[in-house]
């Protein structure tokens, strides 16, 4: 692999750009692997890399169905941040901040990572007073996150409508200094590229449509549309579709797959400096660095995955937004999609060994999925290398639902989804 | 948005006036207090989340306020009928065969007009 640096974009200015090869290779699928990871999104991609990096495990294929990044990874709003409540959940997702703060020098791919903070605003007594909570145990784990006056807020992100007329008044607000933003494509691309490197396998356009297991109930392989493929292990990183992965091996997972939806405004001149989002109105929105105003909405109530959504869902958050920022009330929309989130019950993610030998899952990451990928990517690394969970994701496990030691997250969540 | 047929309406509505509420079909053990873990896990926790056909409950929230089932798809969203709690699993594989009345609200009472 050539290094990307600022002399490789110089020497191939002066050579008409004819020098740069491609990123990551397209290789034939090999008989066997060490292990196959299944589903090449962020999350996947990730995995695949630190088991080559951190664990020296290289006889590893990512599989693919359509193309890389082309389910969540590039269909969220590409927040980062880890003020969570819980200490399972602040474990991993500053694990995961922790990672985005030198993700570019780490994959020599520009991920650009913006810390430009995340601010929740808050309407009334009762989100002064969870905000508060979570701010206090953010600080007692060591994770930034402070409380703002309205006129504080306002100075840190000017659009903002503070007066007392307001038609959603502001007591406050919550922010994190070290939340931000990323590009999401580059999260996928740039972990190909690496792990591509370090001489793992891309497979695109290779659907799994089974789960082979031995006579001792262990995985030896997966069955795809390229054919039978061997391993001794296989992770399933397969977000929305999960479920059905998991059904191959006749593991059944708690989720509700259900469209998430977000949409863009057309560009705009920088005018958005932060990420600003609102839990009790379900305002969600940042400023790309193309220009286009990123806004989520929330997710449909009903199982689907249409990866559409209903027109109600996005015309709530955009009546929030209007209402917080009367500047964009005139702001055009132009694009608007939709991704198919899994949900657990209780809101927390799962990354966990199965009752299937060799066969290990990360799912459950619902609305909150992009931020933790590189947090999440190198546990699930570590899970599926040494076959036992990092003290970061043992709390994370698949019987939690049956043991009851929930991760009650579902409250604690930024936007009410 | 959806048009959802409210089977004791007797029209479509927008979905606006309705909430999903989950599977349809599952009976909660009557036995609650001795079953395992296991089952309440399976009972509780766990469902197909299937791509394609689903059985589900909805309320129709802002009009009657009444709990019926739904089978849609979860591939296109489109329903394929609704029917009235209390009523079978509709055979779909069949064209939703018909079967024996069940002892409803409005078999005792009559229909909502």
């Amino acid at each position: 692999m050539r290094r990307y640096s600022v002399f490789a974009v110089a020497r191939e200015a002066l050579r008409g750009h004819k020098g740069w090869d491609k990123q990551w290779t397209s290789p034939e699928p090999r008989a066997e692997y060490d292990v196959i990871i299944i589903g090449g999104g962020g999350h996947g991609l990730g995995a695949a890399y630190y088991l080559a990096k951190e664990h020296g495990i290289t006889n590893v294929a990512v599989l693919e169905k359509g193309w890389l990044g082309g389910g969540n990874t590039g269909r969220n709003t590409t927040i980062i941040r880890s003020n969570y409540l819980y200490e399972e959940s602040m474990h991993i997702y500053e694990h995961s901040m922790k990672l985005w703060e030198n993700l570019s020098q780490d994959l020599n791919y520009n991920v650009m990572y913006s810390p430009r903070g995340v601010m929740m605003l808050s309407h009334n007594v009762h989100d002064q007073q969870s905000f508060k909570r979570h701010i206090h145990a953010n600080r007692l784990y060591g994770i930034d996150n402070e409380w703002l006056t309205p006129e504080q807020a306002k100075a840190y992100c000017p659009p903002l409508d503070i007066s007392a007329s307001a038609r959603y008044p502001i007591n406050g607000a919550a922010l994190q200094r070290r939340g931000g933003t990323a590009r999401h494509d580059a999260v996928a691309w740039g972990y190909a590229r690496a792990a591509s490197d370090r001489g793992v396998h891309i497979i695109q356009n290779c659907e799994v449509t089974g789960i082979r297991r031995g006579p001792d109930g262990r995985v030896t392989g997966v069955e795809t549309s390229r054919g039978f493929i061997g391993a001794k292990k296989v992770g399933v990183s397969a977000a929305g579709h999960t479920t059905t992965v998991m059904k191959m091996a006749d593991v059944r997972v708690p989720l509700q797959s259900s469209p998430l939806q977000a949409l863009v405004s057309e560009p705009l001149k920088p005018i958005f400096p932060c990420v600003v989002m609102s839990n009790t109105v379900h305002a969600y929105i940042s400023q790309s660095d193309k220009g286009e105003l990123v806004i989520g909405a929330g997710t449909d109530q009903y199982n689907s995955y249409s990866q559409t959504g209903g027109l109600q869902i996005i015309t709530h958050t955009l009546d929030a937004i209007c209402e917080l920022f009367p500047m964009f009330r005139r702001v055009k929309m132009m694009r608007q999609w939709g991704g198919i989130v899994d949900n657990t019950p209780d809101r927390s993610a799962i990354q966990s060994k199965t009752p299937v030998p060799g066969l290990y899952v990360n799912c459950g990451w619902g609305t909150g999925g992009f931020k933790a990928t590189p947090g999440s990517a190198n546990l699930f690394a570590h899970l599926i290398a040494r076959d036992e969970a990092h003290k970061f994701n043992a709390g994370l496990t698949l019987d939690r639902f049956r043991t009851g030691r929930l991760i009650d997250e579902a409250a604690a969540a930024a936007v009410a989804h | 948005m959806l048009l959802i047929y409210c089977p004791y309406c007797q029209e479509e509505r927008s979905e606006l006036e309705f909430r999903g509420a989950g599977d349809a079909h599952i009976a909660r053990p009557t036995n609650i207090a001795d079953i395992s873990d296991e089952q309440f896990e399976e009972f509780f926790f766990l469902r197909d989340n299937p791509k394609g056909l689903i059985f589900e409950r909805w309320r129709h929230q802002h009009g009657c306020g009444r709990f019926f089932n739904a089978a849609r798809d979860t591939i296109s969203d489109k329903f394929i009928m609704t029917y009235k709690a209390g009523e079978p699993k509709p055979d779909i594989g069949t064209a939703a065969a018909p079967h024996a009345p069940v002892e409803t609200y409005e078999q005792l009472e009559g229909e909502a007009k």
